[in-house]
C-alpha cells in the first residue's frame, strides 16, 4: 500500500455485503451505529453462490428466529421467493420447516434496495485490506484504495473470499466465489494479528439450460397451494410459483465418475482444505457409498427471468466435460445444455473457538466475525450469526452488554454455542438433532421466544410488538379457556363430533384440553364443539393446539431446561487462572484456558472436560471467592 | 446455591448391623416423608430430632424396613442444607431397599465426594480444606473409573453398549427423516419403531433382573479361600463358578496375575482373591504357601478356611489359623467322603465361635449348608465390608430403571401415535442413561451416526 488517505469515522464497520454482513449492517444501523458496509464486488450483495433455496429443518427455523429478533433474511425472501412449501407436515410440529426457492437476482436487489434506503448505513465497494489494531483493540480499516476508515466496532464476513481457491479437474485459481476476486491480503493481516486460521472447502454443482431438459421424463415438485411466509409481518403470499424437478443418477453415471476418479482433485491430492461432511460431493457419494444404485437430483429454477437451473445433489469438482457426461447420462437430460461448470472452493477461516460467544475475538477487542469464516456453511447461518455480530457490535458501541441466546432459546443460540465451545472440523451445518431441546425451539414459535429480546434490543417496532403482545394473551386465554371447560357425556355435539373423527365417545365429563390430546382431534373439532368467545386468527389457534397437544412432552423438555439452566447461572470469572487448579485433568485444564467459558453449564460442554471436572472446578470457584471477598474486606 | 436433593449411603456397609442413608437438599424432608410412615410427619416435626417408624412404598404399600430418622433442618447441618438421615438395618439387601425408595420418590443418587463437595460450597468447611476436597473427588471418580472399566469387557458393558447401537440406528434414521425430509430414506414405521423400542425395553428388563439376582457384576465382599495345598481350594472355587453363578474379569495392573471372580451365593456377592494362584498352584504341590494365604488373609472381609478331614492338623494349618484368628472366618472341612483322621475338638478349639462346615466337595455334599453360612452371616451384619463401591451399581440399577421408563414413554408415544420426533424424546433420554451405565459421554456421536448411515448432500 503506497499512500493511505483519511475516510470517514463510523461506529460500526463490516467486511463484506454477504448474507452475514447484511444482517450485521442492517442491525448495527437500525439499533442508531453510524454503520459502513463495505464489498468486493456492489453487484454482489446478498449473492447465493450456490443453491437457490432458503430454509429448510433447522435452517428455516432460524429464519422464522432472524425475523422474530427483528433481521432482514425472512422478509428479503417473502418478497422474492419463486416456490414456498412446508415440509415434514407428516411429522410433529417442532420438525415443520418452511422452505422457499429463491429468485437470486430478485432476492440480491431486493437485499439491496434494503440496505440503500436504511438511514445510518453507508453501502460502498471497496476490498479490505488490513485492519487497524492497537494495543489489542480493533480501531478501523484500511482499504486497498488507501482510505483509513475508524470504526469502535468491526465485524469481518468474509464467506469463502480469504484466500479463495476454484479447483475444476486440472484447473486451479485463485478466486472468490464463482469468479469473484478473492480476498488475500486480509487473509495474511489476520494471521499476522495472531488468529488461528484452517483451510476449509465446499462445492456448487453445474448450472443448465432449462430449455435443453426433458421434463416430462421427470417428476414435479410444486410448491404448497397455500403458501405461508417466514415473516410474522408478511401477510401477502406470492402467486405463480415455479415448479422443480426430481431425476436420479443411475449406474452410468457412477462408471463415468468411477472412470474418472483419477482426475477428481477430491482424490488426487489438490484439494487440501476440509470438505463438509454434509453435503459431500457426488464423486464422494459415489466412492462411499457404492452400493446405492441411484441419487436423487433436483432441479432448481435459480430464478423468474433466466434460464439457468441448478442441479441439486451434483456437487462436483469433476473436469468440465467429465461433469457433461455425468449430466447427460441422466434420464430427462440426455441432450443437456451445461451453463456453468461446478466447481470446489477452498477458503480460510478462523478456528471459532477463538470467539467470545458474543461472537467478538478474544484476542482484539471490537472485533467480531461471522457467517463462514467461523467454519459454518449455507445462508441461513450466516445470516443468524451476522445478525448477532452486528447487534453485539452495536452493544459494544453502546456500553451495553452482548445478548447472548441459550441453547434453549434458539436454534441461533444451539449454532453459535456449539462453534465457539466444542469448534468444528468440517463445515458447520445446524441439524435440528443438534439441538437438546427441538421441542421447544418450534418453527411456529419462534415469536414467542425471541420477539421479547427483538424488542428489548430496539430492532422490533412499538406496533409489531404490540400485535406480539396481543397474539401471546389471545394464547395465554384460549388455554386457560380449554383447561377450564368441561364437557359432559350428554353433549349431543360434542359426542357427534367425536364420532365422526372415530375417536372414543366420552363416558364421563373432561375438559376440552384433555380431549385436544386425543390423537385424532385438533383445534377445528374442538371449535366446533364449543367455540371461543372471540375470534381467533390462524396463528393463535396453531399455538394453542400445539402447546396443549404437546403439553406433556413440552413439559419434560422444560425440566432438562430448568436442570441446565442452574449451572448456565454459575458464572466464571473472567479473571480464572485454569493452569493452576490442580486435581483437574492436563486435558480440561488445557481446554478451559483456552476456550474460557463464561460459565459452569458452557465449561460442562467443552469436549474431554468431564463431569469430576466440573466439580474440582466447582470447588476451586469457591475457593477462588472467598480470597476475593477475604481480600476485600 | 440452588441445588437438587442427593441421597447416598453415608456408612461403610454393615458396620454396627446400622446403615445411614443421607438425603440432602431442599427436597430431603418433602421426599423421606413421602415414604416415612410414623407418628407425626417429618415436615412437622422441630429440627434435629429422632423419630422411630416404617418406611413403606406408598404405591404397593409395601413395609420395607423399621426405621430411626433423624431431620436436620438447614443451615445447622453437615451440607448446610436440610437434611434426613435414614438409620436401617446395615444389611446388603436393606440398604438397597431403602436407597432405591429414596431415588425413585425424587432424590439423585450422590456423586463420589458430593456430601463433602456441597459442605464446602455452601460454606461448612473452611478454605485450608478445600485441597482434601478436590483430592477426595478425585480419589473417589478414579476409584469408580477404575470400577467402569473393570467392566468394560464384562457382560453388563457388551450388552448395554449393544443396546445402545440398536438405538442410535434407529435414532440416526429417524433424525435423517426429519432432517432431510426430501431425501430418499423411507422413513421409519411406527410398527418397525415399536418392535425396535419393545426389544430393547424388554432387554433393559432382563438385564434389571439379573441385577436382582446379583448376577452382574457387582463389588462383592472381599472373600479369600485358604488352606494347605491339595485340601480342595480348587474344587470348591469351581463348584461356586460351575453353576453359572461367576463373571470373571482381569483387572489389569492391579498385582500381577492376580484374578479377582464374583460369585453369588444366595444374594451375597463374594469376590474371590487370587483365584488364579489356587488354580495354577493346586497341581504344583508345594509352590503355595502359608505366606501366601497370610497376605490374602490381609485383604479379605471373609475367610473361607479349608482343612482335610482325612489328614491330621500340620505345622501349615496350625499357622494359617493363627493368622486368621480374630477374622471372619467360616472353616470348611472337606474331604468327608474319606477316612476321618482330623481331630475336630482341636479345630472347634481354635475356632469356637465361627461355624464349622463338613463338605466333600467332591460327592457335592455339604455345599448347601456352607452358603447358608455365608448368607447367615452376611445378613446379621457381622461381615464388614470395607469398600462402599456397592454404590456404583445401585447407581447403575438406578440408571437402568430410568432407561427402561423412557422406554416405556416412548412405547406408550407410539400407541398414542404421537409424532415420530416427540417419541424421539424419549428414545435419545433412554440412550443418554444408558450411556452413563457405561460412562459414555454424550458427544456428536448421533450426527457422526447420520453421516455415516446415511449418504446426505447437495
Amino acid at each position: 500500500m503506497n499512500t493511505t488517505y483519511n475516510g470517514d469515522d463510523f461506529d460500526v464497520i463490516v467486511i463484506g455485503a454477504g448474507h452475514a454482513g447484511c444482517e450485521s449492517a442492517l442491525a448495527a444501523a437500525r439499533m442508531g451505529c453510524k454503520t459502513l458496509l463495505l464489498t468486493i464486488n456492489l453487484d454482489a450483495v446478498a449473492y447465493m453462490p450456490c443453491n437457490p433455496s432458503v430454509g429448510g429443518p433447522a435452517k428455516g427455523h432460524v429464519v422464522r428466529e432472524i425475523d422474530a429478533l427483528g433481521g432482514e433474511m425472512a422478509k428479503n425472501t417473502d418478497r422474492t421467493y419463486i416456490q414456498m412449501r412446508m415440509l415434514n407436515t407428516g411429522k410433529g410440529p417442532a420438525v415443520h420447516a418452511l422452505r422457499a426457492q429463491a429468485d437470486k437476482i430478485a432476492y440480491q436487489s431486493e437485499m439491496k434496495k434494503t440496505i440503500e434506503n436504511t438511514p445510518n448505513l453507508i453501502l460502498r465497494q471497496a476490498m479490505v485490506e488490513e485492519l487497524i489494531v492497537n494495543d489489542g483493540v480493533c480501531e478501523g480499516v484500511i482499504t486497498n484504495t488507501g482510505a483509513r476508515y475508524k470504526a469502535k466496532a468491526v465485524v469481518v464476513t468474509t464467506g469463502t473470499y480469504l484466500r479463495g481457491k476454484i479447483i475444476i479437474g486440472d484447473l486451479q485459481y485463485e478466486s472468490g466465489p464463482n469468479n469473484m476476486r478473492p480476498s488475500v491480503r486480509l487473509a495474511e493481516n489476520l494471521k499476522e494479528l495472531g488468529l488461528e486460521l484452517v483451510r476449509f472447502k465446499t462445492g456448487t454443482p453445474p448450472r443448465i439450460h432449462k430449455s435443453s431438459v426433458d421434463f416430462s421424463k421427470m417428476e414435479i415438485q410444486p410448491g404448497d397451494e397455500e403458501p405461508r411466509a417466514f415473516s410474522y409481518e408478511t401477510t401477502t403470499a406470492i402467486p405463480d410459483q415455479l415448479p422443480c424437478w426430481l431425476t436420479y443418477t443411475n449406474l452410468e453415471t457412477h462408471e463415468v465418475i468411477q472412470g474418472n476418479l483419477h482426475r477428481a482433485p477430491m482424490y488426487s491430492g489438490a484439494i487440501e482444505g476440509t470438505g463438509p461432511r454434509y453435503c459431500p460431493s457426488i464423486e464422494d457419494k459415489v466412492v462411499r457409498f457404492n452400493d446405492k444404485p441411484r441419487h436423487q437430483i433436483f432441479l432448481e429454477p435459480e430464478g423468474r427471468h433466466t434460464e439457468e437451473m441448478y442441479v441439486q445433489g451434483l456437487s462436483t469438482s469433476m473436469p468440465e466435460e467429465v461433469q457433461l457426461s455425468m449430466l447427460r447420462s441422466m434420464t430427462g437430460m440426455e441432450e443437456v445444455k451445461m451453463m456453468r461448470p461446478g466447481y470446489a472452493i477452498e477458503y480460510d477461516s478462523i478456528v471459532p473457538t477463538q470467539l467470545w460467544p458474543s461472537l467478538e475475538t478474544k484476542l482484539i477487542e471490537g472485533l467480531f466475525t461471522a457467517g463462514q469464516i467461523n467454519g459454518t456453511s449455507g445462508y441461513e447461518e450466516a445470516s443468524g450469526q451476522g445478525l448477532m455480530a452486528g447487534i453485539n457490535a452495536a452493544r459494544k458501541v453502546q456500553d451495553k452488554p452482548p445478548v447472548i441466546l441459550g441453547r434453549e432459546e434458539a436454534y441461533i443460540g444451539v449454532l453459535i454455542d456449539d462453534l465457539v465451545t466444542k469448534g468444528t472440523n468440517d463445515p458447520y451445518r445446524l441439524l435440528t438433532s443438534r439441538a437438546e431441546y427441538r421441542l421447544l425451539l418450534r418453527h411456529d414459535n419462534a415469536d414467542m421466544r425471541l420477539t421479547d429480546i427483538g424488542y428489548e434490543i430496539g430492532l422490533i417496532s412499538e406496533e409489531r410488538y404490540k400485535a406480539f403482545i396481543n397474539k401471546r394473551e389471545q394464547v395465554a386465554q384460549e388455554k386457560e379457556r380449554l383447561n377450564n371447560t368441561r364437557i359432559k357425556p350428554e353433549n349431543e355435539e360434542a359426542q357427534q363430533v367425536l364420532r365422526e373423527t372415530g375417536t372414543p365417545e366420552l363416558t364421563e365429563v373432561i375438559d376440552l384440553a384433555q380431549l385436544l390430546r386425543r390423537p385424532e382431534v385438533n383445534y377445528e373439532h374442538i371449535h366446533r364443539i364449543s367455540p371461543s368467545p372471540v375470534e381467533l386468527d390462524e396463528e393463535v389457534r396453531e399455538q394453542v393446539e400445539i402447546q396443549v397437544k404437546y403439553d406433556g412432552y413440552i413439559r419434560k423438555s422444560l425440566a432438562q431446561v430448568e436442570k441446565m439452566n442452574k449451572v448456565e447461572g454459575k458464572l466464571i470469572p473472567s479473571a480464572i487462572d485454569y493452569t493452576v487448579i490442580s486435581g483437574m485433568s492436563k486435558e480440561a485444564r488445557e481446554k478451559l484456558e483456552k476456550i474460557r467459558p463464561l460459565n459452569i453449564g458452557q465449561a460442562s460442554r467443552v469436549s474431554g472436560v468431564t463431569p469430576a471436572d466440573i466439580s474440582v472446578l466447582m470447588v476451586y470457584l469457591e475457593q477462588f471467592h472467598r480470597v476475593l471477598t477475604k481480600a476485600s474486606e | 446455591m440452588n441445588m437438587d436433593t442427593i441421597a447416598g449411603v453415608a456408612t461403610p456397609m454393615g458396620e454396627g448391623g446400622i446403615a445411614v442413608i443421607r438425603v440432602s437438599g431442599d427436597e430431603a424432608i418433602a421426599i423421606v416423608d413421602k415414604i416415612y410412615c410414623g407418628k407425626n410427619k417429618l415436615s412437622t416435626v422441630d429440627s434435629h430430632t429422632i423419630h422411630y417408624g416404617t418406611l413403606a412404598d406408598p404405591k404397593t404399600n409395601e413395609m420395607i424396613e423399621e426405621v430411626l430418622v433423624s431431620v436436620m433442618k438447614a443451615p445447622r447441618t453437615f451440607t448446610r442444607e436440610d437434611v434426613v438421615e435414614i438409620n436401617c438395618h446395615g444389611g446388603l439387601i436393606s440398604v438397597e431397599k431403602v436407597l432405591d425408595l429414596v431415588l425413585e420418590y425424587g432424590a439423585r443418587l450422590a456423586e463420589p465426594g458430593e456430601f463433602t463437595k456441597r459442605a464446602f460450597l455452601n460454606g461448612r468447611i473452611d478454605l485450608s480444606q478445600a485441597e482434601a476436597v478436590i483430592d477426595l473427588i478425585r480419589a473417589k471418580t478414579d476409584k469408580a473409573l477404575k470400577v467402569a472399566l473393570s467392566q468394560v469387557e464384562g457382560k453388563l458393558s457388551k450388552l448395554v453398549r449393544a443396546l445402545r447401537q440398536e438405538l442410535i440406528e434407529a435414532m440416526a434414521h429417524i433424525e435423517v427423516t426429519l432432517d432431510y425430509p426430501e431425501h430418499d430414506v423411507e422413513d421409519f414405521t411406527q410398527n418397525l419403531l415399536l418392535n425396535k423400542c419393545e426389544e430393547v425395553r424388554s432387554q433393559i428388563k432382563r438385564l434389571l433382573q439379573t441385577a436382582k439376582q446379583g448376577k452382574i457384576l457387582r463389588e462383592g465382599l472381599s472373600t479369600a479361600i485358604v488352606g494347605k495345598p491339595n485340601v480342595g481350594k480348587s474344587s470348591l472355587l469351581n463348584s461356586f463358578v460351575q453353576e453359572d453363578k461367576a463373571i470373571v474379569t482381569d483387572i489389569a495392573g492391579t498385582t500381577r496375575d492376580v484374578i479377582e471372580e464374583y460369585v453369588n451365593v444366595r444374594g451375597v456377592p463374594l469376590r474371590l482373591i487370587d483365584t488364579a494362584g489356587i488354580r495354577e498352584t493346586e497341581d504344583i504341590v508345594e509352590k503355595i504357601g502359608v505366606e501366601k494365604s497370610r497376605s490374602m488373609l490381609k485383604q479379605a472381609d471373609l475367610i473361607l478356611l479349608m482343612v482335610n478331614y482325612n489328614e491330621e492338623l500340620t505345622q501349615d494349618d496350625y499357622a494359617i489359623f493363627e493368622a486368621a484368628k480374630d477374622l471372619q472366618v467360616v472353616v470348611i472341612v472337606n474331604k468327608t467322603d474319606l477316612a476321618q483322621n482330623l481331630d475336630m475338638e482341636k479345630v472347634k478349639a481354635a475356632f469356637p465361635n465361627q461355624p464349622i462346615i463338613l463338605t466333600s466337595i467332591k460327592e457335592e455334599e455339604g455345599i448347601d449348608e456352607l452358603e447358608k453360612a455365608i448368607a447367615e452371616l452376611f445378613f446379621s451384619g457381622r461381615v464388614q465390608q470395607e469398600d462402599m463401591t456397592y454404590v456404583s451399581n445401585a447407581r447403575h440399577i438406578h440408571l437402568l430403571r430410568q432407561a427402561e421408563q423412557a422406554m416405556e414413554e416412548a412405547i406408550i408415544g407410539i400407541h398414542d401415535r404421537m409424532p415420530v420426533d416427540m417419541v424421539q424424546i424419549d428414545i435419545k433420554k433412554a440412550w443418554e442413561l444408558l450411556g452413563e451405565v457405561i460412562g459414555e459421554s454424550v458427544g456428536d456421536d448421533l450426527i457422526d451416526q447420520i453421516f455415516s448411515q446415511f449418504c446426505l448432500g447437495k
